[in-house]
Parts: structure tokens; sequence; C-alpha cells
């Protein structure tokens, strides 16, 4: 019930923030578009028909047809699905990582403390696109690789956040008495610490699936991601570019796509951080 | 019965400026429905004595000697048995009411907690006892009050869960760090009137932890007195009050505000520091040359009676 009266007055605070509501307001339909992907395209998204090749917009196509003569349409919603469940798994093994690799590392210090954050420090070091194109490039392009790559990167900053957190609550008291009680050490890290550091790992989890989305996008405009004929806005990029000069369209619907998803779950982002911790709301970020 | 024996427990934490000695030879007995207070001055090793034992210090604490609870060594039991005997033999309340409940966790689930991790009981079992236990701290309306979060509660409700926390796996002592610090003098009453009674009712053992005298006379049978690290006087509350020997307790009690709130010259050493001899001399009036260079031993006064200081030598 509690629960429920806290959620509550969060959700209220984000319905105050004009842009956390339109960004919210984007996500949900880009998430019903995705959904309903199969249902709800004029076309096929993968059949070709070479007698309306790379048509502008018009009343037929809304968005026009690429070279292959397929409706840009029908391939940008498909992409909806493809983009937000990718970034969505991504994120749920960064979180899952990030959880037990920080809370292990914080709760038990010492060597095992120095060991992964020495690891987490290396992976700081280089920029996660380039490291995650290492790895894609290692195992092979495909979709599974892609979110395999990006998951062993993206967790690092996860752990760090998530150790910090650990280190300053289990010198609170009630660690202490939960000791005193009778407690193991993983009962104490999984019960008592986790819900107490969970805040801050949703934020920056909700304004990664921005920084996610585009890093998929990236890597499939690569090559490393979805391949040809799977619709997904990078990789609709990527084909559109020789066509650039005759047939902008190509570029300009995915491209635009992409930046309406990061904008929005940067938005929410943003104002559920400020929801859930007052004190930032002037500006800082991180 | 002896419930618990402390036999010469040294305390030491090891920091950049040296040995930290906060407890140097402590003896303790408390026998089986005992109330013993452990009285002192702030930093005086008292809540580092009570953490001790339950090894609830930090790692680079030296710990040693004997503390034999119905005759095992506390010290020396692995890891999986010392957690058998916490929460369920020997449980412990803590200072602050506020900060020793996790804010994120219901009441209901924290005072919950104890038995099912020692008694293996189902959710909804537990939540029965829980709640039988609330209504016996005195909580009102306690199958609404389990589900809401320790900061619904008010300061005293919430001494009065972590009571409840502690005694509800009915623990043959309780260790008791200064329950009634930070509650206002009414509550302060209400609690005291609380734990004689669930006291009386279960038979359980206490060890109080506390700098508040009234509070020791209210509610306990003996009482030691600590100074830097040792026992200076150990007597029942009425031979504490009526003739306290040591000068220390002496000054202690002059300091009361119902006995002329006497101010005590000096403050307590520094637990890196200590005086040799006895460690009272550098404030005491009757210091003389053998209490700087010779450490006095508990001397028997009266029945029952320990006093450590050569004036009763």
């Amino acid at each position: 019930m509690q629960k429920r009266r806290e959620i509550m007055s969060i959700v209220q605070q984000l319905k105050e923030d004009k842009l956390a509501v339109t960004g919210a307001i984007i996500i949900l339909s880009l998430m019903i578009i995705a959904i309903l992907a199969p249902h709800i395209t004029p076309y096929d998204p993968v059949e070709l028909d070479l007698e309306n090749r790379l048509t502008s917009p018009d009343r037929n196509h809304l968005m026009g047809t690429d070279n292959l003569g397929r409706d840009v349409l029908s391939r940008i919603i498909c992409g909806a699905r493809v983009s937000l469940g990718m970034a969505t798994v991504v994120v749920v093994i960064v979180m899952l990582l990030g959880l037990a690799m920080g809370t292990t590392a914080g709760y038990f210090g010492g060597v095992i403390d120095g060991i992964i954050m020495r690891l987490v420090d290396v992976l700081l070091a280089f920029p996660n696109i380039i490291l995650a194109l290492v790895i894609a490039g290692i195992l092979g392009p495909s979709l599974t690789n892609v979110m395999i790559a990006l998951g062993a990167i993206w967790w690092v900053s996860y752990a760090r956040i998530i150790r910090g957190s650990v280190l300053s609550v289990k010198e609170k008291e009630f660690v202490e008495a939960a000791r005193a009680m009778g407690c193991t050490d993983t009962y104490i890290a999984i019960r008592h610490i986790l819900p107490n550091v969970l805040s801050p790992v949703i934020v920056l989890a909700t304004l990664d699936m921005g920084h996610i989305i585009l890093s998929i996008a990236a890597l499939s405009f690569l090559g490393l991601g979805a391949q040809p004929p799977i619709p997904e806005w990078g990789t609709m990029l990527n084909e559109g570019r020789p066509f650039m000069e005759t047939a902008p369209h190509l570029m300009i619907f995915p491209g635009l796509m992409i930046m309406l998803a990061v904008l929005a779950f940067n938005f929410v982002g943003d104002g559920l951080r400020d929801a859930l911790d007052p004190r930032m709301k002037e500006g800082t970020i991180k | 019965m002896t419930l618990l024996s402390i036999q010469n427990l040294k305390a030491h934490f090891h920091t950049e400026d040296g040995a930290v000695r906060a407890v140097n030879g402590v003896d303790l007995d408390i026998e089986e429905g005992e109330k013993l207070g452990l009285i002192g001055e702030t930093g005086c090793g008292k809540t580092v004595l009570g953490l001790a034992i339950l090894r609830l210090l930090s790692e680079n604490t030296t710990v040693e000697g004997r503390i034999l609870y119905k005759g095992q060594d506390l010290l020396t039991m692995s890891d999986h048995e010392i957690r058998k005997i916490r929460g369920k033999e020997v449980a412990m309340i803590f200072q602050n009411p506020l900060s020793s409940m996790n804010p994120v966790l219901t009441v209901g689930t924290q005072v919950a907690e104890p038995v099912e991790l020692h008694q293996h009981l189902k959710k909804q079992d537990a939540m029965q006892k829980v709640i039988g236990m609330l209504k016996s701290v005195k909580i009102p309306l306690p199958q609404e009050r389990v589900k809401e979060y320790p900061h619904e509660f008010s300061g005293g409700m919430r001494q009065r869960a972590m009571i409840a926390m502690g005694l509800i796996c009915i623990p043959s002592l309780i260790i008791a760090d200064e329950p009634t610090t930070g509650l206002d003098v009414t509550i302060q009453a209400q609690i005291i009137e609380l734990m004689k009674e669930v006291l009386r009712d279960s038979g359980t053992s206490m060890l109080l932890i506390t700098h508040d005298l009234a509070v020791a006379a209210e509610l306990c049978d003996n009482i030691a007195v600590m100074y830097p690290g040792e026992i200076v006087e150990y007597a029942s509350v009425r031979d504490l009050f009526k003739y306290p020997k040591h000068p220390y307790t002496r000054g202690f009690l002059n300091s009361l505000p119902a006995r002329g709130l006497k101010q005590m010259v000096g403050t307590s050493p520094s637990l890196i520091n200590l005086p040799a001899g006895c460690k009272f001399h550098p404030r005491c009036t009757f210091a003389t040359e053998r209490c700087r260079k010779e450490r006095p031993e508990l001397i028997k006064v009266g029945k029952k009676h320990y006093v450590r200081c050569f004036l009763y030598d």
C-alpha cells in the first residue's frame, strides 16, 4: 500500500514535468507501435517492389520507398520493434550485471573489490562504442552479438555507481542490526542493501535506454548489427547512404526516429531523476 | 546459573595513531534472569564490549579473552555457529531506532526476519507471530501497522518495534545499547516500564549499556561501572547508590542533577594513551604515588560489591 502511495507521488511529480510527460507519451506510442507492428504496417517490410523504387513520399507510400521498392514506413514501424526490444534486453543485462558486480565489490571489499574495480577502470578508459565495435567485430555481425558486446561493456558505470552507494549503505546501523540478528552476508547484501541502492540505477537505466538505442543504431550503421533485410533504423540509415542526394527521405525518416526515441528516453530519465532525488533539481547531471 | 561469563576480555582496534585499547581485561558474569547495567561515560568502551559479545566488531579488531555463553566460547565458534546464537540466543537492541531499521522494508517484514531466519516459519505464520509480538509491546492496531514503513512510526513506536524484534525469538540474553537515548522523557518512562514487563514475562537476562544512571537504577539488579576499558566498581543497585566506593563512581553520582550537578574534573583519557597505574589517577583527588605506578585489582568490599581502588586495600 505504502509502495503504491510512493509510486503515486513520483507519478504526480512526473506529471508536472512537461518534458517528461512528452517523453513518456512518445515512448508509450513507440511501444504500442512496436507491439502492434505486424498488424499495422501498410506493406510487408521486406517485400520488394521493383516497379516503385526510390519513390518520394506520396499518398501510397507515406514515407516513400527505398532502392528495392520496400515501403519505408513499414520498415520504420518494424524497426521500432527491433530497436526498442534490443535496447530493453541490453539494459536488463547491464543492470543485472552491474548490480551483481557493484554489490559484490562494495559489500565484500578487499581483493574482490580491487579486481572488479580495476576491470571497471580498464573498461572505462576506452570509449564504449570502440570497445563494442571490437567485441562485435570479433564475434561477427549479428543482432545477438551486438547485444552481447554492449552488455559486456556497458555494466561498468552501473557497477561504479552501485558500489559507491553500497559502500555508504553498508555502514548504516540497520546493516549491523541485521548482522546482530544472525543474517548471512549474502542475505544482507540482497535483502537489506540492494533495495536501498536501486533508485539511482533506475534513473541511469532510463537515461541509458536512449544511449543504447543510439549505440545499436551506430553499430548497425557500421554493418555490425542487424543484417539486411531485417529492418533496423541504423541499418536503414546505412542502406540509404548511397542515395542520400537523390532520395534523402531514406535517411531522414530513420534518423528522425532515432532522435525521437533517444530524446524521449532522456526526457523521462531527467524527469525521473528529479522526482526521485529533489536535491538534483538544479541541473547537475550524474 | 551463569548464563554469560566474560573472562579477561580485551578488544583493541589498530589505527594509524596506534592501538586503541577500548576494552582492557573485563571480567563479568551474568546470571540467568539477571539484569546487569553497564554504565560509564561516552567512549569508555561500553558499546565495544556489547558488540564484542556477539562478535560484531570490524575485522581489524583484536579480541582476546573468553566469552562463555552456556559454557561455549563465543569467540572461538565458527561463523555458522555464531549466527545461530545471534538473534536467537542473544539479541541486541540498538541505540538509534530510526537508523537501526531499514527504511525500504516494512516494519512487519523486519520484525519477522529473526523468526524466519531461526525458526523457519512460513511467511504467514511469522506475520501472525509478529502481530502478537507487536501487541505485547503495546503497539496499537498491530495488524495495520505491520504494513507500514519505519518512517511512519514515531520514535517511541520504533523503539517498541525494535524491542519486539529483539524479543521475538525469546532469547536468553538481550544486549540493550542505550535503548532510551534519543527518546523524550515521557516516552523513556514508557519504554522502561515496557522493558521491565516484557523481561519479567519472558525471564530474559539483560545487559543494559547506558550512561543514564536513572535508567540503570530502574531496570537493573546489579551495576558495573566502566572507566576506560575496565570495570572499576561492581555492586547491586542499592549498594552502588547508597555506598559508592570508587572515587569515580562517587564523582559520577555527584554529577547527577539531583545531587548537586557537581562537575568532575578533567575528561576521560584517550584510549590510545591510557595512563599507567590506575586509569583514574589523573582525575582522582585521593591519588597517591602508588596509584601512578600500580594497577589496582578488583577488591571485595562487601557481599557482591567489588571496587578497583587502593583506598580499600
